[in-house]
């Protein structure tokens, strides 16, 4: 079987939904002949034509605005930020329009805003961000952040099939680095569901995006010394699966949450309060979050290796918490 | 008796204006029946007065064919507009009175409402400028579905200030979009005279940073504004793409009526008084011998009947049920499919 990296599976979402559905379109900057700055969508303009695969001057508004006036007229756009930190640009439209749209008005908008994101390719502050807890404070939008190709893959199908809003966090430290065999049949990964990667009984760590991959070394080198930690791919930060966290944690007792974002007001915040509002009982130790330090992303390698989570971190804490 | 002064009406007929000058009497009426609830406590919100703005408002919208899935998108000021469109006084007013059945069911204001597909309108956002990206959307989804409609955008001076303005502008030139962009110049964005708001001559003036073409029109002539926003539909709906077109008219009340507006002369608002749109319109048919004095007095009654009835049956609505505030964010847990 040929293996597919996390890039071509976004990419194969994208082409296997627009042949099935023909409201399906892409639009963004260098999205067409170009093929996209991480060639993401290559190879698809001279599929679908240019009416279906849009160039747009360098206007994120206007992307973000559009999709949305099209998923009104009962189209379903994927829209694309070259890099995901430039949806604060978009920050209001989206906010304020789109995610509003069915509550204020019963008008659902659904539209995919999808984008790299993420530091370690020392991208530095601008070509770095982890977004997610910026929009979780805003009701309408739904949230994934997958790790694996399977999942980038199934959960992109899930996002243009929704009938609302979602923001697809892609991280573009995975996009080539990736590669899985994927089914060759159309399969999705449903919005909501976290997805375990390792069962363990002492730990859990509860994690999303690339930060999946410094878990599961992490938790390779404590089992070295016995120690069974449970990762927990969350795949979905909103709606998120408060059932797979809470059992979780009832099972070990003990845990960490891991994210790249930086700490303070992160998405972390608010499942750590969500542990101890509804399974304080089950902790044995405080709740540890693990997360980049909060300033901007910094571009030279030993700053951002130093800025960023990483293995020694996540070990430093687990045997931390398992002193309790 | 004096002879008729022969008038062009650029195809209109003699029903097409009686109903336009129904429109106009319909939106001042309305909102004259909303001033008193407001003064009554009923309005639960603001209240933002277009008079004097009615004649471009409607005179635009009615440049659009509903039947072929245009779709018009009002600023505060435009409650003409949607009623052309065929927006019901009674849901306005439920609207303002934040009733349960109104049509967002006391979850939003005023003339924020509406479906482009299903209603032929839709409610702006307060976030000024964002709705001329959305309405770029609105049109290029009416292009790829080989439905040949147009869009009409209203916005006013303060808000061709804004970012997204000039990105949806760009944008929906650049895709050479059936968009119609009414650029309402009244004057005055909240107390900022348009002087400080732009240092251009012209606000249509603005069309050259797009490329898109544009025209000046007295927003306070129903007649001239009809012609402008017929020629710029027809442009679109042709393939020509967007239209920028300054309406100038002017603002009669504050901001809202809360505002008394001190800050703007009294001899500002004495000129523009004297070019009452409304019955600058009625005076143009009455020397052109379309219409009498009987004619408007059927048309106001008709109006004031119209909004009684909307009155009526907006006080003896509901207000919504607390918990219904936590329903209707995602599709799926069936709170929009439910009859309001």
């Amino acid at each position: 079987m040929p293996l597919t990296t996390y890039l071509d599976a976004i990419r194969e979402a994208m082409v296997e939904e627009m042949r099935r559905d023909p409201r399906v379109f892409l639009i963004g900057e260098d999205v067409g002949s170009y093929g996209g700055a991480f060639k993401t969508s290559a190879g698809m303009i001279e599929e679908f034509g240019a009416e279906r695969v849009i160039d747009t001057p360098i206007s994120e508004v206007a992307i973000v605005g559009a999709a949305s006036g099209a998923a009104l007229m009962g189209m379903r756009p994927i829209a694309e930020m070259q890099f995901i930190d430039f949806i604060t640009c978009a920050y209001d439209m989206l906010v304020n329009f789109t995610a509003t749209s069915r509550y204020r008005v019963g008008s659902g908008c659904p539209i995919v805003v999808r984008g790299p994101a993420g530091g370690g390719t020392h991208g530095g502050p601008f070509h770095s961000l982890n977004p997610e807890a910026m929009f979780m404070n805003r009701p309408g939008l739904k949230i994934v952040a997958p790790g694996t190709a399977y999942d980038a893959k199934g959960l992109l199908k899930s996002a243009i099939r929704d009938d609302d809003p979602v923001l697809f966090i892609e991280h573009k430290f995975l996009y080539r680095r990736i590669k899985e065999e994927l089914p060759a049949d159309d399969y999705i990964v449903p919005i909501g569901k976290a997805n375990v990667r390792r069962s363990g009984k002492d730990l859990t760590i509860i994690t999303w995006g690339s930060m999946i991959y410094v878990a599961d070394d992490a938790a390779a080198e404590l089992a070295k010394d016995r120690v069974s930690v449970e990762v927990i791919d969350l795949r979905s930060i909103l709606p998120f699966d408060e059932e797979a966290i809470l059992n979780s944690v009832a099972k070990t007792n003990r845990v960490i949450i891991l994210h790249e974002a930086p700490l303070t007001g992160g998405a972390g915040a608010e499942f750590a309060a969500r542990i101890a509002e509804k399974a304080f009982d089950y902790l044995d130790a405080p709740i540890k979050r693990i997360a980049a330090l909060d300033v901007p992303t910094p571009y030279s390698p030993p700053l951002e290796a130093f800025y960023l989570p990483d293995r020694e971190k996540v070990i430093a804490a687990a045997r931390e918490l398992l002193r309790y | 008796m004096t002879s008729p002064t022969p008038l062009e009406t650029h195809g209109l007929t003699r029903e097409n204006l009686l109903e336009i000058d129904y429109f106009l009497r319909l939106t001042r009426t309305l909102e004259e029946r909303l001033v008193a609830l407001f003064r009554q406590s009923k309005v639960i919100g603001g209240l933002y007065r277009s008079l004097g703005q009615e004649g471009e408002s409607v005179a635009a919208a009615y440049a659009l064919d509903y039947a072929l899935g245009d779709v018009v998108q009002p600023l505060i000021r435009n409650m003409g507009s949607i009623l052309v469109a065929g927006a019901k006084p009674s849901d306005i007013v439920k609207q303002y009175m934040a009733k349960a059945d109104s049509p967002t069911r006391g979850r939003e204001l005023n003339i924020h409402f509406g479906h482009p597909a299903r209603d032929g309108f839709i409610g702006q956002i307060s976030m000024l400028g964002d709705m001329i990206p959305v309405m770029a959307g609105i049109a290029l989804a009416g292009r790829m579905q080989k439905r040949h409609l147009v869009g009409m955008a209203f916005i006013g001076d303060g808000a061709s200030s804004t970012g997204a303005f000039y990105e949806g502008m760009n944008f929906a030139t650049v895709q050479r979009l059936p968009l119609v962009v009414i650029l309402e110049n009244n004057g005055y964005a909240y107390s900022t005279p348009t002087s400080k708001q732009s240092a251009v001559r012209s606000l249509a003036d603005k069309a050259h940073a797009f490329g898109c073409a544009s025209e000046t029109v007295d927003g306070n002539d129903v007649l001239a504004t009809y012609a402008a926003a017929r020629r710029a539909v027809e442009r679109a709906r042709a393939g020509g793409g967007v239209t920028l077109i300054e309406a100038k008219t002017f603002r009669m009340k504050g901001h809202a009526e809360h505002d008394n507006q001190s800050y703007v002369p009294q001899s500002l608002i004495e000129e523009w008084s004297a070019k009452d749109p409304v019955v600058r319109f009625e005076k143009t048919l009455v020397d052109a011998g379309i219409a009498t004095a009987a004619d408007f007095e059927m048309i106001q009654s008709r109006a004031k009947r119209e909004v009684d009835a909307a009155t009526d049956e907006a006080e003896r609505s509901p207000m919504p049920n607390p918990e219904e505030a936590a329903r209707g964010l995602f599709a799926g847990d069936g709170f929009w499919e439910e009859q309001r």
